[in-house]
């Protein structure tokens, strides 16, 4: 796939530099390093590369916490390291797409989605270039690291710009069926992850994962939690615990933001008492947002939207940070509680 | 296909041809200003010359086969001239002329700043300044990755050189060695607000990006024999340094009461105004009043 012969790839592309061979693979808190979605992003693309020519892959400065290394040792042709410069990156992307490539660019979701905005809607979106922006460390993931690294209003910036498809990956298995199902998806996509941590939520790679179907986790009649991305696991959790209060609660993994799965909305709103939205991200313009509007438009039923209440984050240990915005199984079940009482 | 035979049976043109398109493209700026009642008529006068070297005499292009995956590309970053670029796509063939009859009325493919989605011939939308180096750099990396030979060409306003994002591509565009990307800056020495060195001064060019890796001629942007002489001498895609050619030009050349004048960035010309230009246009290029004192 190389061009003119004799050139030398090292002085193009980063991917065969020492510092960014794949270093050892550690297990985070028990959770083994195959099974955290940043980690197995670089691998999955190399993998969907190795048949797919069209595959390329680029990083603003973090081929590390993204992995895209793993890309880069396999495919050192085909990654390109643009430094720390995100807009570049992107429309650099846009560029590659309209000559045929498919890239996938990524960097913390904040400097993906946030600073990178204008270049995604212009570049990408606005000319339909199958451009996968892929935004990690999202929500309040980065902790201590603060305001400028958290994004909490990546989800609300994205969904509004038309023709851009919208997705959050719940853990590593649904990663992989979405990175499976982006190659040969018309338009361009901005793809939102965790911090690379998240506790699984599907034992195997989702067969049936499509664009715009929500999956639904567990069936209720008292409740839905309408989630996404890093609250699914949070949000079964909680599921779990108020089932042994004997609240029946239904769970729907609404993966892609964008398009809605509207018709799951509207069955949840007519078979359940009431709707919770659960993100990590600032209540105002994200998940709860797009299902407001959905059911403002056509439902009438008891809904709290829980997330970042509009609010720059604390600094803060993540775990730490999950508790105290209850975002965690914890607070998740106690929001849930709330709202069940009122209805009750 | 080889780039040099290619490049030879569309190099057959003479300067006179070249400026008579270059007149052409002058009015017909001037029509479709009019229908659309506003246009950046001044921003492509400057870059008239340029076009009608590039694409009657330069680029590889077929216009029976818009999306030749082997063609040169060619990325307008300073979109507001596009009212100029329209009627060469369509004098060659892209698409029918009468096309632009509609310039700019509802739900026209021809707007302000061209749309790739809906004008064959356009290789990348644009309009929002500063982001064409950066899309002419990744159609250069998709070359190189798919191993073929064209060069990406990108027209770049003087005044978005004020966007930092340009220098991102730039610097990236020396890091990677592409030589197939080519830049040439319309420097007119005039964005809305007044000169460039007056509102965000630009200069020193030539240094600037020589010191970002960059090969950089700077040449007479209406003198088509020393365009002509600049573009054929164009090292192939390849590794080495990216080439910049600085046009220096005029803001509104060919129309006097234009020419380096703030007053005609954008708008309508009537009555008089119209057919001044229409007159001095369709005379030639006259020397500068500069020139002539």
């Amino acid at each position: 796939m190389m061009g003119a012969a004799g050139q030398d790839q090292s002085t193009l592309f980063r991917g065969d530099d020492n510092e960014l061979r794949l270093k050892d693979e550690k297990s985070v808190r028990g959770t083994p390093a195959k099974s955290m979605p940043a980690f197995i992003l670089g691998d999955e693309l190399a993998d969907l590369a190795e048949t797919d020519p069209r595959i390329v892959v680029a990083t603003a400065d973090l081929a590390n916490s993204s992995r895209t290394r793993d890309f880069a040792n396999r495919h050192p042709h085909r990654f390109i390291d643009f430094g720390i410069a995100e807009r570049n990156m992107i429309t650099a992307a846009a560029g590659m797409a309209s000559c045929g490539l498919v890239p996938y660019v990524a960097t913390f979701a904040s400097f993906a989605a946030i600073l990178g905005a204008e270049a995604i809607k212009t570049d990408c979106a606005y000319p339909r270039m199958p451009v996968r922006i892929i935004g990690h460390h999202s929500g309040i993931s980065m902790g201590f690291y603060g305001t400028s690294h958290h994004s909490t209003e990546d989800l609300g910036m994205m969904r509004s710009v038309a023709d851009l498809t919208v997705v959050c990956a719940a853990d590593a298995n649904q990663l992989r069926a979405i990175l499976r199902a982006s190659v040969d998806h018309p338009g361009a996509m901005y793809i939102r992850l965790g911090r690379g941590r998240d506790a699984e939520v599907y034992q195997d790679v989702p067969a049936d994962f499509a664009f715009g179907k929500a999956t639904k986790l567990r069936e209720g009649s008292d409740l839905t939690i309408v989630t996404t991305g890093s609250q699914v696991h949070a949000s079964l959790a909680a599921a779990d615990r108020l089932a042994a209060d004997g609240v029946s609660v239904r769970v729907i993994d609404m993966h892609t933001i964008k398009p809605l799965d509207e018709e799951a909305i509207r069955a949840a709103a007519r078979d359940t008492r009431a709707i919770l939205t659960v993100e990590e991200h600032n209540i105002i313009g994200g998940l709860g947002s797009a299902v407001a509007e959905v059911l403002v438009d056509e439902e009438r039923i008891p809904f709290r939207r829980h997330g970042i209440l509009d609010e720059f984050s604390l600094i803060g240990p993540p775990a730490a940070l999950y508790a105290h915005y209850r975002l965690d199984a914890d607070g998740v079940t106690a929001v849930a509680r709330e709202l069940l009482q009122k209805i009750n | 296909m080889n780039a040099q035979s290619h490049h030879a049976d569309r190099r057959n043109f003479s300067v006179a041809h070249l400026a008579d398109r270059a007149k052409f493209i002058r009015l017909e700026t001037l029509r479709l200003t009019r229908i659309a009642g506003a246009g950046h008529y001044s921003s492509t006068f400057s870059a008239a010359e340029l076009f009608s070297a590039l694409y009657y005499a330069h680029l590889r292009i077929d216009p029976t086969n818009p999306k030749w995956e082997d063609r040169d590309r060619f990325v307008l970053s300073k979109g507001h001239a596009a009212i100029g670029l329209y009627p060469v796509l369509a004098d060659l063939g892209f698409y029918p002329p009468s096309k632009l009859d509609d310039f700019t009325r509802l739900g026209s493919a021809f707007g302000d700043h061209p749309d790739m989605k809906k004008i064959p011939g356009i290789d990348f939308s644009s309009g929002s300044l500063g982001h064409g180096l950066s899309v002419a750099l990744g159609m250069a990396l998709a070359g190189r990755v798919a191993g073929r030979d064209y060069r990406t060409y990108c027209m770049l306003g003087d005044g978005e050189l004020n966007e930092g994002q340009i220098w991102e591509a730039a610097m990236a565009a020396g890091h990677f060695k592409l030589q197939g990307l080519v830049g040439i800056v319309d420097r007119n020495q005039l964005s809305i607000d007044g000169p460039t060195e007056k509102v965000m001064s630009v200069e020193p060019l030539d240094d600037r990006f020589r010191s970002f890796g960059w090969e950089v001629t700077r040449i007479d942007g209406h003198d088509l024999p020393t365009i002509l002489e600049t573009l054929g001498a164009l090292k192939p895609a390849g590794e080495g340094k990216p080439q910049m050619i600085i046009a220096d030009t005029i803001k509104g050349r060919g129309v006097k009461y234009m020419e380096l004048s703030l007053d005609w960035h954008v708008g309508n010309l009537v009555g008089a105004d119209y057919d001044d230009a229409w007159s001095e246009i369709e005379a030639g290029l006259q020397p500068l009043e500069t020139e002539k004192a």
